[in-house]
């Protein structure tokens, strides 16, 4: 037990430690979540496994926003899930500050969890609808009692809601006396509430109007700079994303695509994954429109369970060869962009990577 | 009648039989009698014969007054369908509701036992398991009712804390660091318990009836008891010919569960944030 609570101290020591803008505060390393698929009725037999998430890496920078994108099913999700340790990982690792947190459990994980909030998808889920806006606000308070003093968390919690611009009278109120764009500020406020470092956003504006997507987007924009915040911001609108994020991560089926600034992603992408998805966002210019390519997939996303050998995407993609069937491709800068100072030079899971441009320039 | 039936039990002696005996207080006003009639006064030379002034219901086939006992029987039978429908909700919502939240092998395990419990049949299992019960009192009948009625609230509870379970606020909880305490009292309870006070409320008629049922069966409450559901029984054999015998007690029963199916739609409603 004496091991366990000098664990539990370093973890304490190493959170509180201050990260410079810039440093990579949380690591993720080859993160795999694996669900279970088991036969028989009184004496269960593992058979498979939904791969939802096989082997994930990549950095979070102090005060950043790394945009994951990718389509339904592609374990964005659960992702989401893995770092909040709402989900145990099936292997794998995730370092907040140089320290795993997968493993973690009691006093060292509630101590993390301090630090690192999230935003869910659905407002209309996410909001006890029992509990008023004060009481849904102020749990925060009351599951870290250390954070603010009894006295203070009703003016505490009106903070919170004048932040995220809302009405602090509103106190009082119940969730379902808002609606679904002042839900998902209130789920903000929530998350707002341990004054956190990190911000997981899991599709955070996807059930919303277009014009209240654009309201949140703008005001968590506003708290990152306020606040000094990094954020994951999970999503399938690929213009919102680019629109929040400095760096983009692209998911197929469980694993990491590409990943690169968001110039990099848009306008140079070299995995044709990413470049097919591009090539579906709808271009406002007709002018435009007539002139881009189309890259249409054929087949579809291959079941979790069972994914193709190698390369997870090769079933789909029309530049598939022998090679991609039988070596898995590493995340890495390709080979051809290797020393160069290009914006194609980066991290791209493709035995051909090249650059393609899909999107119109605007 | 609340207050009238808050008084305690008539002394041991009132339960007396004494047939020829006329009942007292007969020529008061209905409304306003100054005590209730002894029920088991009776008047054999009156049997099953109907209304009269003093006995607005009538008499039953031993001569008793029928509002009397009517009157009476609300005791046992409200004793048994509360407090039965008590400790069915309380033992299957605890029961169903941490294997519901916890899952795992505790979940299937109770999930097993439930099934067993579901495949005895009620009546069946009342004969054999009441059959050598002696006491008159009315607990070995709710004990037999919270022993197989809690696999039906146990169902009912663990699918519901399933489905509040998988609510985004649960998960908001969980990455705020609550515990489980707080997340099955904060957050899973408020939000799972309406469909088992629903299914409940509805389960407290029907546990009325049935022991009525086992009254009938001779393994219910047993005379000097008295209760709706023995008087129901003991009347049905002469519904030809009087038939006020059967209707009031049973008039009083659905009355009763009736209005405990209302009280647990208000109850519903009352939770719901929605219609404050």
């Amino acid at each position: 037990m004496a091991d366990l609570s000098n664990n539990d101290e370093a973890v304490a020591a190493a959170i509180e430690a201050p990260v410079a803008a810039g440093e990579p505060i949380l690591q993720v390393r080859n993160l795999q979540k694996h669900f279970p698929l088991t036969q028989g009725i009184l004496f269960k037999k593992q058979v498979g496994a939904v791969k939802a998430v096989d082997g994930v890496s990549f950095d979070l920078f102090q005060g950043e926003t790394l945009g994951i994108v990718g389509e339904s099913g592609c374990g964005k999700s659960t992702v989401a899930k893995l770092l909040m340790n709402l989900e145990r990982a099936t292997a794998g690792e995730v370092f907040y500050k140089g320290q795993d947190i997968t493993k973690l459990s009691g006093r060292a994980l509630k101590a993390v969890r301090r630090n690192i909030q999230m935003v869910f998808q659905d407002p209309y889920t996410s909001l006890n609808p029992r509990m008023t806006v004060g009481d849904i606000i102020g749990e925060p308070f009351d599951i870290h009692p250390e954070v603010a003093p009894k006295g203070d968390r009703r003016r505490k919690v009106q903070e919170l809601l004048d932040v995220v611009g809302l009405n602090p009278e509103y106190i009082n109120r119940y969730p379902h006396q808002f609606s679904g764009g002042q839900r998902q500020r209130i789920g903000i406020a929530r998350g707002l509430a341990l004054n956190p470092e990190i911000i997981i956003c899991d599709e955070p504006v996807s059930a919303l109007d277009v014009s209240v997507q654009a309201q949140v987007i703008n005001l968590m924009g506003k708290l990152q700079d306020e606040f000094n915040l990094s954020y994951i911001f999970i999503a399938h609108d690929l213009s919102i994303v680019r629109h929040i994020s400095d760096r983009v991560g692209v998911m197929y089926l469980g694993k990491m695509a590409e990943i690169g600034t968001d110039e990099q992603i848009y306008e140079h992408p070299t995995h044709p994954y990413t470049q097919a998805l591009l090539s579906a966002v709808p271009v406002p210019d007709p002018e435009a429109r007539a002139h881009r390519e189309r890259i249409i997939l054929t087949g579809d996303v291959p079941s979790p369970a069972n994914p193709p050998s190698g390369c997870s995407f090769r079933t789909r993609c029309w530049k598939a060869q022998e090679k991609c069937s039988q070596e898995v491709p590493v995340l890495a800068i390709p080979q051809r962009f290797q020393g160069q100072d290009i914006p194609a030079a980066h991290s791209s899971a493709c035995h051909f990577a090249e650059e393609k441009q899909v999107v119109p320039v605007s | 009648m609340v207050r009238r039936l808050a008084r305690p039990a008539p002394q041991p002696g009132l339960h007396r039989l004494r047939p020829g005996h006329p009942l007292p207080g007969g020529h008061r006003h209905l409304a306003v009698p100054d005590r209730l009639r002894r029920p088991l006064d009776c008047d054999l030379s009156k049997a099953q014969e109907g209304s009269q002034p003093g006995h607005p219901f009538g008499f039953n086939g031993q001569g008793c007054d029928v509002y009397t006992r009517t009157v009476y029987g609300a005791r046992a039978s409200i004793q048994v369908g509360v407090f039965a429908t008590l400790g069915v909700a309380l033992l299957g919502s605890v029961l169903g509701g941490l294997a519901g939240f916890f899952g795992g092998a505790w979940d299937g395990f109770l999930s097993r036992i439930t099934d067993i419990f579901f495949a005895i049949p009620v009546v069946l299992g009342g004969l054999v398991l009441l059959s050598v019960v002696t006491s008159a009192t009315v607990w070995p009948v709710i004990g037999f009712m919270v022993l197989l009625g809690w696999p039906q609230i146990a169902r009912i509870a663990r699918g519901s804390v399933i489905t509040a379970k998988q609510n985004d606020y649960v998960q908001a909880a969980r990455a705020l660091g609550a515990s489980n305490s707080r997340m099955l009292l904060r957050h899973i309870t408020p939000n799972a318990v309406a469909p088992v006070i629903v299914v409940a409320t509805i389960a407290l008629g029907t546990y009325i009836a049935l022991e009525a049922t086992l009254s009938y069966l001779g393994v219910g409450l047993k005379p000097p008891t008295v209760s709706w559901g023995i008087d129901i029984s003991s009347a049905s054999q002469y519904i030809r010919n009087a038939p006020h015998m059967l209707l009031w007690p049973a008039g009083a029963l659905a009355i009763t569960v009736l209005a405990f199916i209302m009280l647990g739609d208000a109850v519903r409603d009352a939770l719901d944030p929605k219609l404050r």
